[in-house]
Parts: C-alpha cells; sequence; structure tokens
C-alpha cells in the first residue's frame, strides 16, 4: 500500500467528474428524446383538432349551426333541395347501439369481472384473463363480418326467429357489447383486484359470505374504477367504425325499431371518405365537422370518466 | 453460429438469383424493349377490376413497369387526375365541366378512351318473384320523394312484401347514370334507402332481405348467379334484360354505358404509359371478359384507337 499522493487524488477526481459529465450529457439526450415524444403526441392532436376546426368552421360558414344540430334529416350527399345537414339521425345511430352494445356488455364484464377477481382461481385467472384481453385485441373487421354472417342470419333470423333486416342494428349493437366486453371486464377486474384484502378479510370476519364481500365490500370499494371501466367502454363503442359499417345498414335513422338499418358518425365518416366525393366542397366538409362532433362526444365521455374517478375515489391507506 | 448464419445467406441468394434469372428470362424472351418506371391509375371503382387485369396481362410482359391502380371512384379519380397526381383515370362516365375546367386551370390536357362496356342491373330478392319492370315504374319506386313500400304500389299484381331498398353512394358514377335516366335527373333520388359505395354490400342486401330490390353494375348482379333476380327494364320496347349483347349494342337501354380510361397528353410522352395503353386497347376485348365487363365492339375499339392516335400526336 503506498500513500497515496495528492497529483493521484487529482487526477481520481477529474476522472470522476469526466465520468459524471458525459452521463449528465448522455442523461440529458435521453430526457430530451422522452419529451419530444411526449410533445409528438401533443402536437399530433393539436394538428388534428386544428384540421377538424378548419373545415368545421368553413362548413358552419355554409351551414348554420342550428340546422346542423336540431335537424332530424341527414341526407349531405344528395343534391339541391334534397340535401339536408341534420345530424341528429347520426347521433341517434351512434347512441342508440353504443346502448344495445352496453345492455350486453356491463352485465356480462361486470360478473366476469367479479368472478375473476373474487371467485376464480389464481391459475384460471392467469389462463382466463389474456384470453378475455386477446377479444379485445382482435381486429374489428373480424368481429364486422361475424355480425353479417353469422349473428344475422345464424342467431338472430334462425335461432331467435326475429325478422330483421340483412343490415340492422341489432346484430351489429350485440356485436359491439361483445367487442366491448373485455375493456370493461379487465379494467373493473384490475379495480376490485386493487381493494385491500383487509377489507375482505373484516368482511369475512363479520361473519359474511363470499358473494355478500364480493357485491357488498369489493364493489362499492371499487366503483371509481368501475364506472371508469364503463366510460371507457362506451367511449370505445361509440367511436367504433367497423362493426356497424358492414353489419349495421349505412342508413341514417331515427327509429326504435332495432332491425332496421342505422348509420352512426364514424361509419357514415368511413363509408363516404371511402366513396368518390369531390375534394374542398361542402359534402367533403361533412366528413371533417361530422368527426368534430365525434371527437367532442368522446372528449366530453373522457372529462366525465375523470370527474367521476375523482369524485368516488376512495383512498385507502 | 456463423456457419449457419452464412449457409442461410447462400440459400437466400441463390433464391434470390434463381428468381431474378427467372423473371428475367421470361421478360427477355417475349419482348424485345424491356421498359421501366411507373404508371398511376385511379378512378371509377367500376372499371377497377379491368384496369387492374389490364394491368397484369402488361406486367407478364414488361414486369419492370410498376403500375399501381386505385379505386378512388370517378370523381376522386378525376380530382387526382386534373391535380397531375395520376396517369391515367378510369371513369364510368365521361368528365364533367367542373372537373375538365380544374384540368384545365393546371394544364392538363387528355384525351379519353373507351375500354369497355357496362350494365347497370336491376336486381331483386327471388322472393319478390319480379321479372320484369318499365322505365317508369322504377321511376316511381326510385324517384325523388317516392313513398312506395312495396311493389304491389305500383302493379297490383306484384308482391306485397315490404321492400328493402339498396343503391350505390351518390358519388358514384353508376348513382350518376341511374338518377339521370331512370329518374330524369341526375342525383334526384328517394332518400330512404340504403347506400353503398362497396357493390358487395349491395348484393349481400338483396340476397339477404326477402324485400331486397337494389341496382348495381351488371357484372356484380351477373356474379351472384342464382342468390338475386335480374330484373329486365321496359323501356318502351318490350322487356329487355341485360346481357353482354344488350348491354354492348345499348338495347338495354336506358342502364347500358360506355366505361373510359382517361390519359394524360403529358404522360403518353412517356414510352411505358404509351406501350401499357397500346396493349390494353388492342387486347380491351379479352381484358374486359376477365373482369366480368362487357366488351366494346369492332366500331367502339376503332374510335378508341383513333383517339389515342390523337394522344400519341400531341403528346408533349
Amino acid at each position: 500500500m503506498t500513500p497515496v499522493t495528492s497529483t493521484e487524488r487529482e487526477r481520481v477526481r477529474a476522472d470522476l467528474v469526466r465520468a459524471r459529465s458525459a452521463r449528465s450529457a448522455r442523461e440529458g439526450l435521453i430526457k430530451g428524446i422522452l419529451v419530444l415524444a411526449a410533445l409528438l403526441s401533443i402536437a399530433t392532436t393539436t394538428a388534428i383538432v386544428f384540421t377538424l376546426l378548419q373545415q368545421t368552421l368553413s362548413f358552419f360558414g355554409t351551414v348554420s349551426p342550428w340546422d346542423y344540430f336540431t335537424g332530424t334529416k341527414w341526407t349531405p350527399l344528395l343534391a339541391g333541395d334534397q340535401q339536408s345537414f341534420g345530424v341528429l339521425p347520426l347521433l341517434w345511430g351512434t347512441f342508440y347501439l353504443t346502448g344495445i352494445g352496453l345492455l350486453v356488455a356491463i352485465p356480462c364484464g361486470l360478473l366476469a369481472a367479479i368472478y375473476l377477481s373474487e371467485f376464480a382461481k389464481p391459475r384460471v385467472r392467469k389462463a382466463v384473463k389474456p384470453i378475455l384481453e386477446l377479444l379485445a385485441g382482435m381486429p374489428t373487421i373480424i368481429f364486422g363480418y361475424f355480425a353479417l354472417t353469422f349473428v344475422t342470419p345464424t342467431i338472430l333470423r334462425g335461432l331467435l326467429g326475429i325478422p330483421v333486416k340483412q343490415f340492422n342494428g341489432l346484430s351489429a349493437g350485440l356485436v359491439l357489447g361483445i367487442l366491448v366486453i373485455p375493456t370493461i371486464a379487465s379494467v373493473s377486474e384490475d379495480a376490485m383486484r386493487s381493494v385491500p384484502s383487509s377489507l375482505r378479510e373484516g368482511a369475512y370476519g363479520l361473519g359474511a359470505g363470499r358473494l355478500q364481500v364480493a357485491l357488498r365490500v369489493v364493489f362499492p370499494a371499487a366503483l371509481s374504477g368501475i364506472v371508469a371501466a364503463l366510460i371507457l367502454g362506451a367511449s370505445r363503442a361509440v367511436g367504433e367504425t367497423v362493426i356497424i359499417l358492414i353489419a349495421g345498414g349505412q342508413e341514417p335513422s331515427m327509429t326504435l325499431n332495432p332491425t332496421q338499418s342505422f348509420q352512426s358518425m364514424a361509419s357514415f365518416i368511413a363509408a363516404t371518405a371511402r366513396g368518390d366525393i369531390p375534394q374542398n366542397t361542402l359534402k367533403y366538409e361533412t366528413i371533417f365537422v361530422v368527426g368534430f362532433t365525434l371527437f367532442c362526444v368522446t372528449l366530453l365521455l373522457n372529462g366525465v370518466s375523470a370527474k367521476v374517478v375523482g369524485r368516488f375515489r376512495q383512498v385507502y391507506e | 453460429m456463423t456457419i449457419k448464419k452464412g449457409l442461410i445467406s447462400i440459400a437466400t441468394a441463390l433464391v434470390l438469383a434463381a428468381g431474378v434469372s427467372a423473371c428475367g428470362g421470361s421478360s427477355g424472351s417475349t419482348s424485345a424493349e424491356s421498359l421501366s418506371g411507373s404508371i398511376r391509375v385511379d378512378g371509377s371503382s367500376t372499371v377497377f377490376p379491368f384496369a387492374q387485369a389490364a394491368a397484369e396481362s402488361f406486367n407478364q410482359d414488361q414486369a419492370n413497369v410498376k403500375i399501381a391502380v386505385g379505386e378512388s371512384g370517378t370523381g376522386g379519380g378525376f380530382a387526382k387526375f386534373c391535380a397531375g397526381e395520376t396517369d391515367i383515370s378510369d371513369a364510368s362516365r365521361e368528365i364533367k365541366p367542373e372537373e375538365a375546367a380544374l384540368c384545365k386551370k393546371n394544364g392538363i390536357t387528355y384525351q379519353s378512351v373507351q375500354v369497355a362496356n357496362d350494365g347497370i342491373a336491376i336486381a331483386a330478392n327471388p322472393a319478390l318473384g319480379v321479372d320484369c319492370l318499365t322505365t317508369a315504374q322504377l321511376k316511381q319506386i326510385w324517384n325523388k320523394g317516392s313513398s312506395i313500400n312495396s311493389l304491389s304500389q305500383i302493379d297490383p299484381k306484384l308482391s306485397t312484401t315490404k321492400l328493402s331498398l339498396f343503391g350505390p353512394g351518390t358519388d358514384s358514377g353508376t348513382f350518376d347514370f341511374f338518377t339521370e335516366k331512370v329518374n330524369g335527373e341526375k342525383g334526384a333520388t328517394r332518400e330512404k334507402y340504403a347506400a353503398s359505395e362497396d357493390d358487395n354490400t349491395l348484393v349481400t342486401g338483396v340476397e339477404g332481405d326477402k324485400g331486397g330490390f337494389g341496382y348495381f353494375g351488371y357484372s356484380y348482379a351477373a356474379a351472384a348467379g342464382d342468390k338475386i333476380t335480374i330484373v329486365g327494364v321496359n323501356n318502351g320496347k318490350g322487356c329487355i334484360k341485360p346481357s353482354v349483347a344488350t348491354v354492348q349494342d345499348g338495347s338495354y337501354a336506358p342502364l347500358s354505358r360506355p366505361l373510359f380510361m382517361y390519359v394524360s397528353e403529358k404522360a403518353i410522352s412517356r414510352p411505358e404509359v404509351k406501350a401499357f395503353l397500346a396493349k390494353t386497347t388492342d387486347g380491351s376485348v379479352s381484358i374486359a371478359g376477365s373482369a366480368k365487363l362487357v366488351p366494346v365492339t369492332d366500331a367502339q375499339l376503332a374510335a378508341a384507337k383513333t383517339q389515342l392516335a390523337t394522344a400519341e400526336k400531341n403528346a408533349k
């Protein structure tokens, strides 16, 4: 062991400083990249809103917002006096089909969540949950053809004998529900599982049964997460395009009869953008106006969801 | 590891070499001059199968020419064509004045070449039991403000089943053509019917609903076979059903129409575009057959060749 000289000590110190500054440069670079990635998503959203707004404002320069939001006839692609820009049939189609979907998805999704979180053995849960989530990752065009070529002819007409049209809201709505089940089940299950087990144990200690614990203790405790799951599911259904495009018909209507054809906002956009509308015309702008409306509806749903989550959240320490 | 990698790369190289030599062999043996470059085609979805078949046939001889065929519809195709984005525009109608004005504004000059014929078929679900309708009856069903819900409303002898109507999207050439010929005013239509740009969707609808009734391209109706009934049209000269012969000679009136390829005179100065159009026009009869369209007659072919010659002469 030779004593450390002061020059050696200084050299070591200098090395350390150099290493540190190299590291901080590297970290700065990484941080920069991360910030850039975050900004990119913000920039994209801003650009989308800007594009939508530009065409929307131009559209409202010709059509009055009052006519748009209160009109009950949606025939923007027709010529002359037949042209009408009442968006209500599209809003109706969107919410009506979402409603049918949620009627299926909420009970199925919640029951599945309760089962997975409170009743299933860990081994079963481990096997079932990924399968459930696989369903969520399935391309929706498959669901669309499932609705058109199986649900409509085999289930609705064959098994149940309902005289539905070839393209009908019932089939599209039901399959929309199936699409949303995994979202609702998976997110609610996460919420219920994150309820501390001390609550369950307390309830068991008071002599509660398993079902009582699930329904009266865990479910209310996880309510904020569950409501968020439902809104997330609804949001997904509202924006869903392909299923309704393929199986729901492309006929804007405001009927309560689910055997008829419907058109939703998203499916109108897809159908119309696929067609051969001349650009920079009023017809072309309808795509953007409906897109903007859809954007606002989804934004509203997400906002409500954030509010709800904040309001019902119970913090356990 | 490295040995394995080496083997793989050798194998890949061999496969590639085999592929290249095979391609080279076939293109070299059939054509004296090997062309390259790319051709952009877009437009009518009715002409789309024709353009695609033409591209495939051309690529058998000229494998190095890339041909991109789109189907934005006639209107969408012209929008791109007149913006100078495409070389050839497929059309199921003639160019509209406003589209022509856009082309002129952008300095795009062009010629139209008739490549095939198409008929619009009136299709009904077999359960409706309808065999023939007059143009006036069709107008009753489809005209602006129509509230016809069953065929018995236009003829008491016909079915009382509630109709489920299907028609093409409002910006397709088929829609323009049908409304002009049947309803007497381009774009005038009843509002309550299911509209789709996808002809297969329309076939599915007519086939799937007991009251299914609609109109779309003859090629799609013919391909559907027995699952739908093709209804004859009586335009004052008796009931005529669409067929190759009746569409070609126009006796299936008023619902047969010519199909075009519009070519820009600037594009035709490129050898690959010139060769593609020459071959497509020469072979249009067999291409139309494979694309399930109705081929041109001799007279129509001669006219097409004249147009093409004019375009080549004006090429710049």
